[in-house]
């Protein structure tokens, strides 16, 4: 039987209960929502926090709608609502179809947009999703908030800017008119981690790539992006060979590990064609 | 700590440590071992219950995040001395042989059904996706989720 070690728990009633329980309990304190992957380490002693502080009463991170020209997303959005809200499907495809192959349905009901962030796997779908559309992360912290642009977000595999007494309460989008986004994945067996992914956000302007957006899971991508490839697409036309080519640039910057999911030159391999994939049917959404 | 817990409309007040999972609660302090305990890693789904009716896999669910909530297991699916029809389907269809991955199919189908009537074979191939049936090849429990659909259209 796998079963966490002992542990002080407590229910946040409020945002700023849930601040002044991180200050209380201090460094060894970790914030619990879905808990889709902490548990599960826990179980394993992989984490072994002194203090849960169970933050799934808390409404007010639940908020997910549009705002001015933004869309927002509170941390507390089960990936399973972000997946059934039509206008995020409107707005920005690659979220549903990044959410349709993340873990399954009842994991999907469960865990949380802001838990899987927090995670900071290094295959997680949801960081490359909003690394190609650029969000910014919404950081509350004793000293009040701050926001931080998603690619400055993760500062490793598992680390992120989100101090010990800090609590990540949304992320924010810039809807664009005419912009197109698609996310492609590969994975061994529905529900699984992704040997690879990409997600591509392409908005034209006159015919030619005005803004692009390559986001990559899975495959060593410093920051889940592709900054090179991105930048070749800017001003050209958005046809076969120039997507074709960005998708190589973006291989190219990856340092994939080879693992049981498969060896580096399979997985580069499938780094460039889902990213061609996945800018193609950008393209085709895009608007103008 | 003290919890209450609704479980299939019966309170229950216990007192428990913070880090008992959702799953053991239910079959050993309330002995409620119609919920199963599988995997350990929310994969195999045989632990599914309905959290405020909605299903989770219980095994990756503390016992005190379900303080002053709803649960529901198998043992509550049978209404006044009679099976919920996804049980029925079950039984019409041979929706299973060993049985252990049937609890948590079970209140999964009965969730899909309360929210999408008629749902093809599909959509309960999708819904049950994150549940594991080493028996049937999922043949047998979809025809069975698409007995108890009809089942219910009919009435």
């Amino acid at each position: 039987m796998q079963v966490p070690a002992s542990f002080e728990y407590e229910r946040a009633e409020s945002v700023p209960h849930a601040l002044e329980l991180l200050e209380r309990y201090g460094e060894d304190a970790r914030l619990v929502a879905g808990g889709h992957s902490l548990i599960p380490m826990m179980k394993l002693r992989l984490a072994q926090p002194d203090a849960l502080i169970d933050i799934n009463g808390l409404a007010e991170l639940s908020h997910l709608g549009v705002d001015g020209d933004t869309l927002v997303i509170g941390a507390l959005v089960r990936h399973a609502a972000l997946l059934a809200d039509e206008v995020v499907g409107t707005y920005f495809p690659i979220f549903h179809e990044a959410e349709r192959v993340i873990a399954d349905p009842v994991v999907r009901n469960r865990g949380t947009v802001g838990g899987s962030l927090c995670q900071a796997d290094p295959s997680e779908d949801l960081s490359a999703a909003f690394a190609a559309v650029r969000a910014e992360a919404v950081i509350l912290g004793p000293g009040g908030s701050r926001t931080v642009p998603i690619r400055e977000f993760h500062v490793g595999p598992y680390e992120t800017v989100v101090e010990p007494g800090e609590i990540l309460t949304e992320l924010r989008v810039p809807i664009r008119p005419g912009a197109g986004s698609a996310y492609e994945k590969v994975e061994r067996r529905v529900g699984d981690w992704p040997v690879a992914a990409a997600g591509a956000y392409l908005r034209l302007d006159g015919g030619v790539i005005a803004e692009a957006g390559i986001g990559l899971t899975a495959v060593g991508a410093e920051h889940f992006t592709a900054p090179d490839a991105e930048a070749y697409l800017i001003g050209k036309a958005a046809e076969e060979a120039v997507l074709r080519e960005a998708a190589r640039i973006a291989a190219e910057s990856c340092e994939p590990q080879a693992d049981q999911r498969g060896p580096v030159d399979y997985k580069r391999h499938l780094a460039g064609e889902l990213t061609y994939r996945a800018l193609s049917r950008a393209a085709e959404r895009s608007g103008s | 700590m003290r919890v209450s817990v609704t479980v299939n409309g019966q309170n229950y007040v216990r007192e428990i440590e913070p880090r008992l999972l959702l799953v053991h609660f239910l079959r050993d302090e309330l002995g409620l071992t119609g919920t199963h305990w599988g995997c350990d890693t929310s994969n195999c789904g045989v632990c599914v219950v309905q959290l405020d009716g909605v299903p989770v896999k219980s095994c990756t669910v503390l016992a005190v995040m379900a303080d002053g909530h709803e649960v529901t297991t198998v043992e509550g699916l049978e209404k006044d001395g009679e099976l919920d029809p996804v049980q029925q389907g079950f039984v019409q269809c041979h929706g299973l042989q060993c049985g252990f991955c049937t609890p948590g199919m079970l209140m999964t189908a009965r969730w899909l059904l309360d929210r999408n009537p008629d749902p093809d074979e599909g959509e309960i191939r999708e819904a049950i996706s994150g549940q594991l049936c080493r028996c049937t090849g999922y043949e047998n429990i979809v025809r069975s989720i698409r007995w108890a659909a009809e089942k219910e259209a009919s009435v």
